[in-house]
């Protein structure tokens, strides 16, 4: 008996990790893979450190979509577009015309946040989740000096001090006191903020950019503090929301994310979602070694094999050359304390709860190294 | 001595300098890593890593 397609829309870190995970048990099952883009692989997290290294858009492509459909023995469609999903049909709608599948998966991604600025030169701020927008951002970049960055958290950092090294004035502004606020605790922000400030990173914090304007051939910002500041490019990092319109429409259950349950399976049995724009048991985890485990996870439910995700420790590793850092913030609602030992070379912050037991840590500089000796104590 | 590289994070495995943190010593070949080793920083599979040009 011929299988039903496997028909995953997202080709994004999410999409491509779970078919090759699939391909891996299964090698005959159809499995489409629809792109709202060219459809290439890239590596996401190299987009906020790729500046420094002067690598193109295109240098940054791995393999386009004809070699990935080569590789996953896959049909990749690029530039598609899904309009409605039916679940009674098990049909979609694609560029006018009708697809069935027997399992879909949303590997959707997320959207950028766009802060409601207001203005003349609010339309110029860029944000960059994707490859093509690496390749605008670049294009606006060159042969420009000053940058403006709106948030502190990691793309924000991240991308402030890729920029940095790349020889660019960077500017960060964000309302919090401290940059990586939801993922340090203060002193250890602090020390971030210090280390990336002597590497020429200028910080306005606790502040928010009222106006922006076009002046002359830049943008000039005012912020909420009566700071005024001039910028050529200004990039938007104040964080993501989950792709949930198309999954609404179809009548599946959305919260902030696609829910899913710990099988990833979303309120119709045949439709899942992975990535950033699932919720997994009230989780939204936008990063790599979360979609891991989940495609690890997902991979196998889809050849018949139920198998629940599992998520591990995962700590995160901020990719700041001026300040390494790997964080495992701890979770929501977990009550303890956050105890610092900290030194020239960095910080090392361990969250533990009223028994004592470590709940989350942070670790800077030197720190580091202390990652993977921590990562085995986590209590989850 | 080969180097190879996390397609997706860019972590890169140098068989001179092995990983430590892991337990893989310095000199250990890529076909001698474990199947199950995983990227420290992603977790993507080892046999999703690319051999890197040195």
């Amino acid at each position: 008996m011929r299988h039903q397609p496997v028909v995953i829309i997202g080709s994004g870190l999410a999409g491509y990790t779970l078919a090759r995970e699939f391909r891996k048990l299964d090698a005959e099952t159809p499995l489409a893979i629809l792109s709202s883009d060219h459809g290439g692989f890239y590596s996401k997290p190299m987009l906020s450190n790729a500046f420094a290294q002067k690598k193109t858009a295109d240098a940054l492509l791995a393999k386009d979509a004809t070699r990935m459909a080569d590789e996953l023995k896959a049909e990749v469609r690029a530039h598609t577009s899904v309009a409605a999903i039916n679940i009674q049909r098990r049909q979609l709608s694609v560029n006018g015309e009708t697809m069935s599948y027997g399992k879909l998966v949303l590997a959707l991604g997320a959207d950028p946040i766009r802060l409601p600025l207001t203005g003349s030169g609010a339309e110029a701020v860029l944000s960059v989740n994707n490859l093509d927008d690496y390749r605008r951002f670049r294009e606006a970049a060159e042969g420009k000096r000053r940058i403006a960055i709106l948030g502190a958290g990691l793309i924000g950092c991240e991308f402030a001090n890729d920029l940095a090294n790349a020889g660019y004035t960077v500017d960060v502004i964000d309302l919090a006191a401290q940059p990586l606020g939801r993922l340090l605790p203060t002193d250890a922000g602090v020390f971030m903020q210090r280390r990336l400030e002597a590497a020429g990173i200028v910080f306005h914090l606790g502040t928010s950019i009222q106006q922006i304007d076009r002046a002359g051939s830049g943008l000039r910002l005012n912020l909420a503090n009566g700071e005024m500041l001039e910028a050529d490019v200004v990039l938007s990092a104040v964080g993501l929301r989950p792709r949930t319109t198309l999954a609404a429409a179809a009548g599946l259950q959305v919260n902030r994310g696609i829910m899913v349950n710990h099988l990833l399976q979303t309120s119709d049995e045949n439709i899942y979602a992975i990535g950033d724009c699932a919720e997994v048991e009230g989780k939204v985890l936008p990063f790599v070694m979360p979609i891991m485990q989940a495609a690890r996870a997902l991979a196998p439910t889809l050849t018949g094999n139920a198998t629940p995700v599992c998520y591990p420790a995962m700590p995160v590793a901020v990719k700041t050359p001026a300040c390494p850092a790997v964080v495992a913030p701890p979770e929501p609602g977990v009550a303890g304390q956050w105890r610092l030992k900290q030194d020239v070379d960095g910080v090392k912050a361990l969250f533990e709860d009223a028994d004592g037991k470590l709940r989350g840590f942070a670790l800077l500089g030197a720190a580091v190294a202390e990652k993977n000796g921590l990562a085995q104590l986590l209590v989850q | 001595m080969k180097v190879w590289k996390c397609i997706v994070c860019g972590y890169v495995y140098d068989e001179a300098a092995g990983a430590p943190d892991d337990g893989i010593a310095p000199g250990t070949r890529w076909e001698d890593v474990p199947e199950t080793w995983a990227c420290p920083d992603c977790g993507v599979a080892k046999v999703d890593f690319e051999m890197a040009e040195v």
